[in-house]
């Protein structure tokens, strides 16, 4: 079994907008290694969702533009037609939606979903239902959500149904799109243990989890990768990227986080300045220059490189690159 | 103690749910709390704790099934008619959670100000119109001339969130009501709107309600905190009784916040939890998810216990 189980290369997702081409995902190499639980992090509209959602389902006016993104090294998700992409879902890749209120048919018992869903990928419904059943007791939810309606669960319980499905045929890549934005803290921090547990167990091969709150994916993540302006500008193990951050994003993200005992009447604290730059007409050079406090001139005029500075860390940024 | 402008006596909201209304839900029960001048108070709970329907209440959304909310002393009661209303919106405003569905999506920011200022101040010149909104827009740190012409998906959920601010503002409000003003934005900019608020209380005397289930953000914007658990108050006080809080929902709170200095080093244990919403009726409304749940707590409910501090609805604390 491939150690790797996804690597993206010189990876492209566009939109096509009447205003020009988005250019959301620009050029990304990654890779998502059998058994970790990667985080992406990054402010909205940096590209993070619009990266793994192209993977699991491009839709228009999203289009892939370039690279690769091998699955298992070598199914290439830029490529596969939608046969073979309906082969591989679930079954290889599976996706934990931002919005699981829309995932689900609001009015089909959950039960009338999984019959499909056995007819679909060809298995016995019996089977898939115990499957299903042996799931739901994973997630700590009863049998008895087979006869519901997805509108009669709360938010959390949605998403542990959501969770039951997308890990039923054991996915190599598990893919988790900002699942707790919208759940209380308890609730969030229930399902991330769980989600860890999942890779632990090896129900999910590996798991990909999108955010932007960096404070959460700390308590589950073995590598983070930061993402900025449709780019992949930090890489590396967990521990070092939040108590020793390269890139000067990474670190003025993990400076916005509040730490619990502060007030305000003890240190005025502040969020990240500015915003991220338009992806129609991204800025020259580093993407990240006009919001760096150590911008120079190499950066307002050539890209940086990606860096290996020690063994599994990498930066893209011009204060690590050798004179 | 400063003067109370919002108080809340023996508030209670019961939704009937079910074609034929037979299920009734107590979304609040009995709350007693008051919303002091100058001060930010944060309302911390769940989803289904109630936050967010005593919010509607005060902004006369929905009306109290039992009890009385009282501006200044006057039962909101009596601001009815679209005069009445006027009135009181005059001196209370709401900021809500979701800063898309603030503005209407086919319409020019600016204008919809323009709006809210021609409704209010019908006789105001245009040009003294736009004056007040950039002061108010100023005070949210944006600019008047970055807002014309733009239409609300040209903004980000942050910008969005300090123009529904800007707009709750133009009316010069005494009371802002946020109901989870930062849930739906960036973590990274979340501190920046929670300052705003915080500046506006320290530099005009705003009076604020935060309402959030994000302890650490509850923490640091708060001068007085209020732990709603299924529609019952559990636990208040200064906010710093967050930092040890003594009500085991709280603590559960606590625990489940994900610290960035480092990983969550304590277990937490769920509890079953009924899936009924609102209060049951019967003993803690905690009982079923408590760790330290006796037998007493599954059949009387606790009082509101003293602790000098902190104010806290447990049976763990009462004089045996």
């Amino acid at each position: 079994m491939s150690a790797t189980v996804l690597r993206l290369k010189e990876y492209k997702v566009y939109y096509k907008t009447f205003t020009g081409i988005v250019r959301a995902v620009d050029g990304v190499d990654l890779e998502v290694r059998r058994g970790e639980v990667l985080g992406i992090i990054g402010e909205s509209g940096c590209g993070k969702s619009t990266m793994v959602q192209s993977l699991v389902l491009p839709k228009p006016p999203m289009f892939i533009a370039g690279g690769s993104a091998k699955l298992l090294g070598e199914i290439d998700l830029a490529k596969i037609d939608s046969n073979k992409r309906r082969e591989v879902l679930l079954k290889n890749i599976a996706l934990i939606p931002q919005y699981v209120m829309d995932a689900l048919p609001a009015i089909k018992k959950i039960k009338v979903f999984i019959k499909d869903l056995a007819k679909d990928k060809g298995v016995e419904y019996e089977e898939l239902v115990e499957k299903f059943v042996e799931r739901l007791k994973l997630v700590n939810l009863p049998r008895e959500v087979l006869d519901m309606y997805p509108i009669q669960l709360s938010g959390g319980m949605k998403q542990r149904v959501v969770i039951s499905i997308a890990t039923l045929f054991n996915p190599d890549l598990l893919i988790a799109d900002e699942p707790t934005s919208a759940l209380d803290v308890v609730t969030q921090r229930y399902v991330l243990e769980l989600l860890r547990d999942l890779v632990n167990q090896k129900i999910a091969g590996s798991l990909m989890f999108i955010t932007h709150d960096i404070a959460s994916i700390r308590q589950i993540a073995d590598r983070i990768a930061t993402m900025y302006a449709g780019k992949i500008v930090e890489v590396g193990p967990l521990e070092n990227v939040v108590s020793s951050p390269l890139h000067p994003y990474t670190a003025m993200l993990i400076k916005s986080v509040p730490t619990v005992e502060q007030s305000y009447k003890a240190t005025r604290l502040s969020g990240l300045a500015g915003s991220p730059p338009s992806l129609i007409n991204p800025p020259p050079g580093c993407r990240f220059h006009p919001r760096c406090p150590y911008a120079m001139d190499v950066c307002r005029r050539e890209e940086p490189p990606m860096i290996e500075v020690e063994k599994g860390r990498f930066v893209a940024c011009w204060l690590y690159a050798k004179k | 103690m400063s003067e109370s402008i919002i108080k809340l006596e023996n508030v209670s909201k019961t939704f009937r749910l079910g074609l034929l209304g037979k299920t009734v839900i107590k979304a609040v029960d009995r709350v007693n709390m008051e919303i002091r001048k100058g001060e930010t108070l944060g309302i911390l709970g769940e989803s289904g704790s109630g936050k967010s329907t005593i919010a509607k209440m005060i902004l006369k959304i929905y009306s109290p099934s039992y009890g009385r909310i009282l501006y200044r002393g006057r039962d909101i009661k009596e601001f009815k008619g679209s005069k009445g209303l006027k009135e009181y919106y005059r001196h209370v405003q709401g900021v809500f959670q979701d800063p898309y569905a603030s503005f209407n999506p086919r319409r020019r920011v600016l204008d919809v100000l323009r709006d809210v200022m021609k409704n209010y101040y019908p006789t105001l010149p245009p040009e003294d119109i736009d004056r007040e909104i950039s002061t108010a827009l100023e005070k949210v740190g944006l600019n008047i001339s970055e807002v014309a012409g733009r239409y609300p998906h040209e903004f980000s959920g942050g910008q969005l969130q300090r123009l529904s601010i800007a707009r709750a503002l133009l009316v010069k409000p005494e009371v802002i009501i946020a109901d989870e003003p930062v849930s739906m934005i960036d973590a990274s900019t979340r501190i920046d709107i929670l300052n705003i608020f915080i500046d506006l209380k320290e530099t005009e005397g705003l009076t604020v309600a935060i309402i959030g289930h994000d302890l650490g953000l509850t923490r640091y914007a708060s001068d007085r905190v209020v732990v709603l658990y299924r529609g019952q108050i559990v636990e208040e006080g200064p906010a710093e009784i967050l930092n040890e809080p003594s009500h085991p929902y709280t603590q559960m709170l606590a625990k489940a916040i994900p610290r960035i200095d480092k990983k969550w080093d304590s277990k937490i244990e769920y509890g079953v939890g009924s899936l009924a919403l609102g209060a049951t009726g019967v003993g803690c409304v905690f009982a079923d998810r408590c760790p330290y749940a006796m037998d007493i707590c599954r059949r009387e409910e606790p009082p509101m216990v003293d602790l000098g501090k902190a104010k806290v609805k447990c049976w763990l604390y009462t004089k045996k």
